[in-house]
């Protein structure tokens, strides 16, 4: 089981889209997909029309009242399942603060027991520097950084591996991409070209501003179903080739 | 992801002018009061399928709870192994799928292969039921427009593959329909249940898809037995029983010739053997209440029939214990024995084409068309006949005379004894064994069980010494012949000696233990087995 999540300490930069259409390619490839959505939200329960409820809520899960598995829905897709957000997951940290050990492993240690049926994990975190996030970056395999191309998200990315880095044992792989990009802006296409040839682990795939990305909200479902053959669609299928290697 | 098989039902079986499908609207539209339908073309699984579902003739497989499938896919395809009940066990790729039956044993190395290859050897995988199948998918929603079900309907036409002569039999199965449950959803999978329960002509399926396809095709699972099974009872005129038990054997031979002739798997000549001996046998035992002349004729006919089949088989015994031969060389390698796998190979070709011709030819059409309209005469005599002796008796008397004799003829081998008393002891023995076979009904199962599993390590015992001796004496022969034939290098020679010292040895073995086997069997607690077998009483 391979566990991918999508993080940025900013809101708004494509991190639950590109979650949701990720895990859509993964399980149109034949992997058994998982898709958590953790940000009380609930954007990506939305785009899959499950409702963001969990019975006994955020806290069952992580006190292990209630297993992973008895949450897990079945999305509309074959090999994909979604476990759906809930409200409570808000106050996750306080949750996994009083988790009797590790509290930011906590997340990890819920995952192994799925180890066996899932191909690909993939965690769609909320938007903070939290409890939550630390634990997400202990249970990832692969970060996703989804970078608007912007000087200070460069920032984000720099400030971001330096705090992995400090980890003991277990640290992710860091791979970021470009999101929302505006190819009509000259800022935007310096930025991506410096960056794609100083950093090695930054995708050289961008997931343009469409209108079309944001019609998922509308369509309810990933764009690679809706539009498979659109511009976006190919942006994430060409993406998503480049991270499953 | 979902669950396929939650619910299963079948639409009823329609009127010639009403066809299946059309009660599919019916579904649809009691589906729509509580959920949105829609349909779902392309859905996973659903589309054209084409699969096989495959067993050894004797019913290997689906008597050990297992069923396997060969799904076609282009020119390939794979295997899917599951439990009766459709719970998955194991699949594999299969990149071609023989137009003639595969021996398990041939099956390329894979998960359903290792499964399989033990409990199937040597017998090959035959079709017994084709399938064409034409699935389509309907997604049921709820008010988010979120799948939380599905109805797949499965439109299944089914084939008996029959030899190359005859036609196939087809049949159209009744719409099957079922609810597939979305993870997370079981509520609603179990309402759209409960919706398509109550819809008129819709009914819970019965049968898998399988047992199903048989039924439509008039045939049954495990059809086919080489066993004794003839129904008769211990008041039935001792004729009528006779005829009946000999019957049933004629169904076992004609039933394999046809295996036979197609050389599909060895097993089909040892079970048409197996029948040829156990008439023999009840001709012998039995045949005085056959009238004297029948028996005598066809005492004859069989013998030549089991005659004529023993070069094949002797040669299959060979190459079937081949792998197991060349294990136990110690001294030469087991390449050094492929000239004589070649030269087996070679010979059973000959004798197998031989047996193939006396099979087509008149005399043994002569030998079952008559002996079976013989036998239905004495079965079906409708005019005033003999009661006497009962089947009880005769099985009593029989089978009491035939354990005496082995009793006096065991009794008098000694170890200076010549080895053909104990070949003639052997004889005996399996006489008495199919007596024990043909009046089973008859007797007390606990008690039958207790004598035939003594007689049974008795007769392994004596099988042992005897075919020890006579597969030496044949290698000797083959080992002349080979040279004669100039198909004999040195290496191969001495290991086909070493495989004759070896049976040297085992029939020694044999030989040692036969004195505890036989007390076993016929001292004098064997002998109260068989008293009480015989008289009922304990």
């Amino acid at each position: 089981m391979k566990t991918f999540a999508t993080y940025n300490i900013k809101g708004g930069v494509g991190k639950t889209t590109a979650a949701v259409n990720l895990a859509y390619l993964s399980a149109a490839d034949g992997c058994r997909t998982l898709l958590w959505d953790l940000d009380p939200q609930g954007a990506a329960s939305f785009l899959f029309r499950i409702k963001p409820r969990v019975k006994g809520g955020g806290k069952a899960l992580i006190l292990g009242t209630k297993t992973l598995d008895d949450a897990i829905k079945g999305t509309d897709f074959d090999d994909l399942d979604l476990l759906p957000a809930d409200f409570t997951y808000r106050n996750m940290d306080l949750i996994l603060g009083s988790a009797d050990s590790k509290p930011t492993r906590r997340i990890a240690q819920l995952l192994r027991p799925l180890a066996t049926e899932y191909d690909h994990v993939f965690l769609d975190c909320p938007p903070s520097i939290s409890l939550v996030s630390e634990n997400v970056m202990h249970a990832a395999d692969v970060l996703l950084v989804p970078l608007i191309p912007t000087t200070l998200s460069v920032r984000t990315l720099d400030q971001l591996t330096e705090f992995v880095a400090g980890f003991n044992g277990h640290r992710p792989d860091i791979r970021a991409f470009f999101s929302m990009v505006d190819g009509r802006k000259k800022l935007h296409q310096e930025i991506i070209k410096d960056l794609i040839a100083e950093r090695p682990g930054v995708a050289a795939t961008p997931i343009p501003a469409l209108s079309l990305i944001e019609r998922m909200s509308v369509e309810r479902a990933p764009v690679t179903a809706f539009a498979p053959r659109s511009v976006a669609a190919r942006a994430y299928r060409a993406l998503w080739s480049e991270l499953r290697s | 992801m979902t669950t396929p098989g939650l619910r299963e039902f079948v639409l009823e079986a329609p009127a010639a002018d009403d066809p299946a499908q059309d009660l599919l609207p019916t579904v649809l539209a009691a589906l729509s009061r509580a959920f949105t339908v829609a349909t779902e073309p392309g859905a996973p699984g659903s589309g054209a399928r084409r699969y096989t579902w495959l067993d050894t003739f004797d019913w290997r497989l689906y008597r050990a709870g297992l069923m396997l499938e060969f799904e076609q896919a282009g020119r390939g395809g794979r295997l899917l192994l599951s439990k009766a009940d459709g719970t998955p066990q194991a699949q594999q790729p299969v990149t071609r799928w023989p137009r003639r039956p595969s021996l398990a044993d041939d099956l390329p190395e894979g998960a359903v292969r290792d499964r399989i290859a033990v409990l199937a050897s040597p017998r090959a995988l035959l079709p017994i039921v084709k399938a064409v199948s034409a699935v389509s998918v309907t997604r049921l929603l709820n008010a988010d427009g979120k799948t939380v079900a599905r109805l797949v309907a499965d439109h299944i036409t089914v084939t008996a593959p029959k030899p190359d002569t005859a036609a196939d039999t087809t049949a159209e199965l009744p719409l099957r329909l079922t609810i597939a449950e979305v993870r997370g959803y079981p509520g609603q999978a179990r309402k759209a249940a409960s919706v398509l329960a109550d819809v008129p002509g819709v009914s819970h399926a019965s049968q898998g898809v399988f047992i199903a396809a048989l039924t439509a095709l008039g045939r049954h699972p495990a059809d086919y037995s080489s066993g004794v099974e003839a129904e008769i009872t211990a008041t039935m005129p001792a004729a009528v029983a006779v005829a009946r038990l000999l019957l049933r054997q004629l169904d076992v031979i004609e039933t394999n010739v046809d295996g036979v002739l197609r050389d599909i798997d060895t097993e089909f000549l040892h079970d048409l053997r197996v029948a040829v001996r156990r008439t023999r046998s009840a001709i012998k035992l039995l045949g005085a209440v056959l009238p004297a002349d029948l028996a005598t004729h066809y005492a004859a006919e069989f013998k030549w029939l089991g005659d004529l089949t023993t070069p094949t088989r002797d040669l299959d015994v060979h190459l079937l214990g081949f792998g197991a031969m060349t294990d136990q060389l110690v001294a030469a390698s087991p390449a050094d024995l492929e000239p004589f796998r070649a030269f087996l190979v070679r010979r059973r070709a000959r004798e197998f084409r031989r047996l193939a011709a006396a099979l087509r030819g008149p005399r043994f059409r002569a030998i079952t068309d008559d002996w079976r309209k013989a036998l239905l005469e004495i079965r079906d005599a409708s005019g005033p006949r003999r009661r006497r002796p009962t089947t009880a008796a005769l099985a009593v008397g029989t089978t009491g005379r035939a354990f005496r004799k082995i009793v006096t003829q065991g009794g008098a081998i000694t170890p200076a004894s010549p080895a053909q008393s104990l070949h003639d002891l052997r004889k005996r023995a399996k006489e008495l064994r199919y007596l024990l076979e043909f009046f089973a009904p008859l007797h007390d199962p606990v008690a039958y069980r207790k004598v035939v599993s003594d007689l049974k390590q008795l007769q392994d015992c004596l099988g042992e010494f005897q075919d020890s001796e006579v597969q030496r004496e044949e290698i000797h022969a083959m080992a002349d012949a080979m040279l004669a034939e100039r198909a004999a290098p040195a290496a191969t020679l001495l290991a086909m000696g070493e495989i004759a010292a070896k049976l040297t040895l085992s029939q020694a073995e044999a030989r040692e233990e036969f004195a505890a086997r036989f007390a076993r069997f016929a001292g004098p607690a064997g002998r109260e087995r068989v008293r009480v077998l015989l008289e009922g009483r304990s």
